[in-house]
C-alpha cells in the first residue's frame, strides 16, 4: 500500500464510528466517507453521487453486469442480451457466463483483432442487429494480460447512439492511463484499490444516475440502495487517497515506466530474437510487456525466472492451479501452444533499470531450458 | 543440490520436502495435477488429485517456505497409468497403478522435466531407504514400506531420487509434521487407487470396458459352474464375489485360478491349485549391483504387502525366472516380482520384473 494510503487507513481506523449512525462518531465517519467520495469523483471526472463504494473490483464488475442486466430486463423482459468483449477479466467473463447459464441471457461475444483491440465497428454491427434486446454492454478499458487499451470513448459513443448502458472495467487503467468517467461517456466504470496502491477489498463502481441497477446485496440500503452493508470507513478513506495519488501522478509515472518498458522490450527482443510481442504496440498500459516465447511453456519459464528472483505471470490457472491457455491470447488468434508459451512482465512504481538488467541476463538460459523441457512433452 | 519435491498434499511428501530443505538442498515444491477434471473430484474423493490436496500441498509449501507450482500431468497420467490399468485388466492381468505411476510419471515424465529445467533430483515421500551406496532398501517401517512399488526404477532413475523418510516410521513422520507446524500432520492416509474416487474398481472397469457376460468354469471338471459380467473384473486368487450356481463336488471353496480374455472365461478351482512355485516375468530391472550372470539366492515378493519367500532368481535376456522355495498362492500376471537380499540394515532391492505367469 502507498504510505499515504496506509497512514490514512491507520488514522481513520483508530477513530470509531459507523457512517450510518446519527451520533457524533457516526457523523465523523460519514464525513470521512463523503469526503472520500468527493475525492474519488473529482479525480475520475464523476459526480460524488455516481460513486458507489464496493468490496473491490470483482464485486463492482458483478454489480454492473448482473445489476444492470436484471434492472433493464425487469423493465422490458425481451431485453435479455448481454454484449461483451471476448477478452474480459474473469470477474466480467464469468458473471456474463453465469447470466447465460442461470438467467437465460443471450450473449453477444465480440471478437477482437490480433492485438486484442475491440473495433467500435464490431460493436456497431452488433447493436445494429440487436440493440432492442441488449440490456448491457461491457468492455474493459485496458486488458490485464496483454495491456491493450480499448477505444473506450468510441465504444461508449456507439452504445449511447443505441441507448444501451456501457460498462467498462477500468481496474487496470486508473493511474496508468488518463481515465475520465464523464468525458468517456460510459455509464458504469469499475475501479479497485489494490491495483493502485490502496487497500485490497475496497473499490467502487461509478454508476451514472440514470442507469438502473438491481443490487447484489440487500440490507441497510447504503450507497443509493444499490450496495447495502456497513461502510468500511478506513478502507474507503485509504482507497480515495490512493486513487487521488495515482491519478495525479499518472502522467509522470506513465512516462517513466513506459520508457523502462520500451527498454525491456528492446532488450528482450535482442536476447531472444524469435520472441513475439503481444498486444497493441502503442495503445497499451505503460507498465505492461507481454511476450510469447515459441517452443517454451510459460509456466516453466516462470519457475526458472522465479528462481532467479524475477517475478512474472502466465495467464490464469484453474481452481486446482493448473495453468490454462489464456482466453485473451486465444481470442487474439493465438493457437494453444502460443497461448501457453506466453509470459507477462509488469513494471510499476518500484521497478528499476537493474530489474531489467537482471531479467535480460537470466532470460536466454531460461528460454533454453524451458525449450528442452517442452520438447519432452507429449504432443497434445 | 537443486531438487524438486513432488508434493501430493499428504503428510509424507510434506515432511520429505521439509527434510530436503533441512538437508541443505535448494527445494522447489510441485504438485502433480493428475485428474483431467479436478473439479469432479471436489468432494468425498480420496487420493492424490483433488482440489483439496492441491491446496494442502500449497499450504505445506508455504509453511516450509519453498516455491510451489502445479504441473499438469493429467494427459500423461491418463495414457500411461489409467489407460494402462484398464488395458491390463482387459488382458486378464492385474496391474499395480502406483508402480506404473512411479515408473512412468513421477520418476520419468516429472523427473525428465525437472532435469531439463536444471534440477538435480526429485524428492518424494515414499517410505523406502536410498543411501549413499545407491541401494534401495525397505523402510524401517515395514508396514508402510514402499520399496515394492519403487523396485521398478532403473539405476539412472534412482541416481536422481531422494527418499528422506526411509528411516522414519509413519508415526514419526506424523510427529515430525506436527513439530514442523504442517497442518497435514493428521491427514488420513490414502489407501485406494487415486483415480477411482469411490473405491469401486469393478464399477470403474465396467464403465470403461462394458459388461460382457461369460462363463465361470471349474478347472477340474470343465463344467460351467456360474456366470460373470466381464472376466476383466476378476483377479487370480479371488474367492469372494464369484456367485457360483452350485457348490464344488468336494464342497470346498473355489478360487479364481485364471482369466482367459479371449474366451471371456473365468476358471475356478480349489485353493491348492493356486499354488505356484515357478514365476516367469519379463522386462527385468536390476539395481542391487551388477546384473547377475548366474542364478541368485534371494527372497522375492510377488505383490504389494505380500508375503516374502526364499527363491532362486535367474535372468535371461528380457526374462526373469524365480524358482520359489515353497509354493505361493495367488500369483497374478501384471504384478511385479521383486527380488530382495536380506540385510540387517534393511532388505536390499536387487531387481524386479513384470509377472507373466
Amino acid at each position: 500500500m502507498l504510505d499515504e494510503a496506509l497512514e490514512a487507513y491507520v488514522a481513520t481506523a483508530r477513530e470509531v464510528g459507523n457512517a450510518s449512525s446519527l451520533h457524533a462518531s457516526g457523523r465523523r465517519a460519514r464525513r470521512r466517507v463523503e469526503e472520500s467520495r468527493e475525492q474519488v469523483a473529482a479525480v475520475l471526472g464523476a459526480r460524488p453521487s455516481e460513486v458507489i463504494f464496493t468490496g473491490g473490483g470483482t464485486e463492482s464488475d458483478n454489480l454492473a453486469v448482473k445489476g444492470v442486466f436484471w434492472a433493464r430486463r425487469a423493465a422490458r423482459p425481451d431485453r435479455r442480451r448481454v454484449v461483451s468483449s471476448a477478452v474480459e477479466h474473469h470477474a466480467v467473463l464469468d458473471a456474463v457466463d453465469w447470466l447465460a447459464q442461470q438467467e437465460g441471457a443471450e450473449v453477444g461475444w465480440l471478437p477482437v483483432d490480433a492485438v486484442g483491440r475491440l473495433d467500435p465497428q464490431t460493436l456497431r454491427a452488433e447493436l445494429a442487429a440487436h440493440a432492442d434486446q441488449v440490456a448491457v454492454v461491457t468492455a474493459m478499458w485496458a486488458n490485464n494480460e496483454v495491456g491493450t487499451v480499448q477505444p473506450v470513448a468510441e465504444l461508449a459513443a456507439v452504445a449511447a447512439e443505441h441507448g444501451v448502458p456501457f460498462h467498462t472495467d477500468a481496474i487496470q487503467a486508473v493511474g496508468q492511463v488518463p481515465v475520465d468517467f464523464g468525458a468517456s461517456g460510459v455509464a458504469a466504470l469499475t475501479v479497485t484499490g489494490h491495483k493502485l496502491g490502496g487497500p485490497t477489498g475496497v473499490g467502487a463502481l461509478l454508476l451514472a444516475r440514470d442507469v438502473p441497477a438491481t443490487p447484489l446485496l440487500h440490507g441497510g440500503g447504503q450507497e443509493r440502495d444499490i450496495r447495502s452493508g456497513t461502510l468500511d470507513t478506513a478502507g474507503i478513506v485509504a482507497f480515495a487517497v490512493a486513487v487521488e495519488t495515482a491519478v495525479k501522478g499518472q502522467q509522470e509515472y506513465a512516462a517513466r515506466v513506459a520508457a523502462l518498458r520500451d527498454d525491456l522490450i528492446e532488450r528482450v527482443r535482442q536476447a531472444v530474437p524469435e520472441v513475439i510481442y503481444n498486444g497493441d504496440p502503442t495503445d497499451r498500459l505503460p507498465g505492461n510487456a507481454h511476450f510469447s516465447f515459441p517452443g517454451c511453456e510459460g509456466d516453466a519459464l516462470l519457475l526458472l525466472l522465479d528462481a532467479q528472483g524475477i517475478a512474472c505471470s502466465t495467464g490464469s490457472a484453474c481452481s486446482a492451479g493448473v495453468a490454462q491457455p489464456s482466453h485473451v491470447l486465444l481470442a487474439m488468434g493465438a493457437d494453444d501452444d502460443r497461448a501457453r508459451s506466453s509470459l507477462r512482465f509488469t513494471l510499476g512504481h518500484t521497478s528499476t533499470q537493474a530489474d531489467i538488467d537482471a531479467l535480460v541476463a537470466a532470460l536466454p538460459a531460461a528460454v533454453d531450458r524451458a525449450r528442452r523441457a517442452a520438447a519432452l512433452r507429449t504432443p497434445r | 543440490m537443486r531438487v524438486l519435491a513432488a508434493m501430493s498434499g499428504g503428510v509424507d511428501s510434506a515432511v520429505a520436502a521439509a527434510r530436503a530443505v533441512a538437508a541443505g538442498h535448494d527445494v522447489t515444491g510441485v504438485h502433480l495435477a493428475l485428474a483431467r477434471n479436478p473439479q469432479t473430484y471436489r468432494t468425498g474423493a480420496r487420493g492424490c488429485c483433488t482440489l483439496e490436496d492441491s491446496r494442502d500441498a500449497r499450504r505445506a509449501a508455504d509453511v516450509i517456505g519453498i516455491p510451489f507450482y502445479v504441473w499438469d500431468m493429467a494427459d500423461r497420467f491418463h495414457e500411461d497409468v489409467v489407460d494402462d490399468f484398464v488395458a491390463e485388466y482387459a488382458a486378464g492381468r492385474t496391474p499395480n497403478p502406483c508402480l506404473r505411476c512411479n515408473e512412468k510419471i513421477k520418476f520419468a515424465a516429472v523427473l525428465d522435466r525437472a532435469v531439463a529445467l536444471g534440477f538435480d533430483a526429485v524428492v518424494t515421500g515414499h517410505h523406502a531407504r536410498l543411501g549413499a551406496d545407491g541401494l534401495l532398501r525397505r523402510s524401517v517401517d515395514l508396514a508402510k514400506d514402499q520399496s515394492y512399488v519403487l523396485a521398478v526404477l532403473t539405476r539412472e532413475q534412482l541416481d536422481r531420487s531422494i527418499f528422506p523418510l526411509g528411516d522414519l516410521t509413519k508415526a514419526e513422520v506424523r510427529a515430525e509434521a506436527a513439530e514442523r507446524g504442517l497442518a497435514v500432520a493428521d491427514k488420513p492416509d490414502s489407501h485406494d487407487i487415486c483415480f477411482i474416487a469411490d473405491g469401486d474398481t469393478r464399477g470403474f472397469l465396467a464403465g470403461r470396458l462394458g459388461e460382457t457376460p461369460g462363463d465361470v468354469v471349474d478347472a477340474s471338471t470343465g463344467a460351467v459352474v456360474g456366470s460373470h459380467s466381464g472376466a476383466y473384473a476378476y483377479t487370480v486368487g479371488q474367492r469372494r464375489g464369484l456367485h457360483l450356481d452350485r457348490p464344488a463336488p468336494d464342497g470346498r471353496p473355489r478360487y479364481v485360478l485364471s482369466i482367459t480374455p479371449k474366451t471371456n472365461t473365468v476358471t475356478v478351482g480349489p485353493a491348492e491349485a493356486l499354488d505356484v512355485s515357478d514365476v516367469h516375468a519379463v522386462r527385468p530391472v536390476w539395481t542391487g549391483g551388477a546384473r547377475p550372470d548366474a542364478p541368485v539366492e534371494c527372497e522375492v515378493q510377488l505383490r504389494a504387502h505380500g508375503e516374502v519367500v526364499p527363491a532362486t532368481v535367474a535372468l535371461d535376456g528380457d526374462r526373469l525366472h524365480a524358482e520359489l522355495r515353497r509354493p505361493v498362492r495367488g500369483v497374478a500376471a501384471g504384478q511385479a516380482v521383486v527380488a530382495y537380499r536380506p540385510d540387517p540394515a534393511g532388505d536390499v532391492v536387487l531387481g524386479s520384473a513384470t509377472i507373466t505367469g
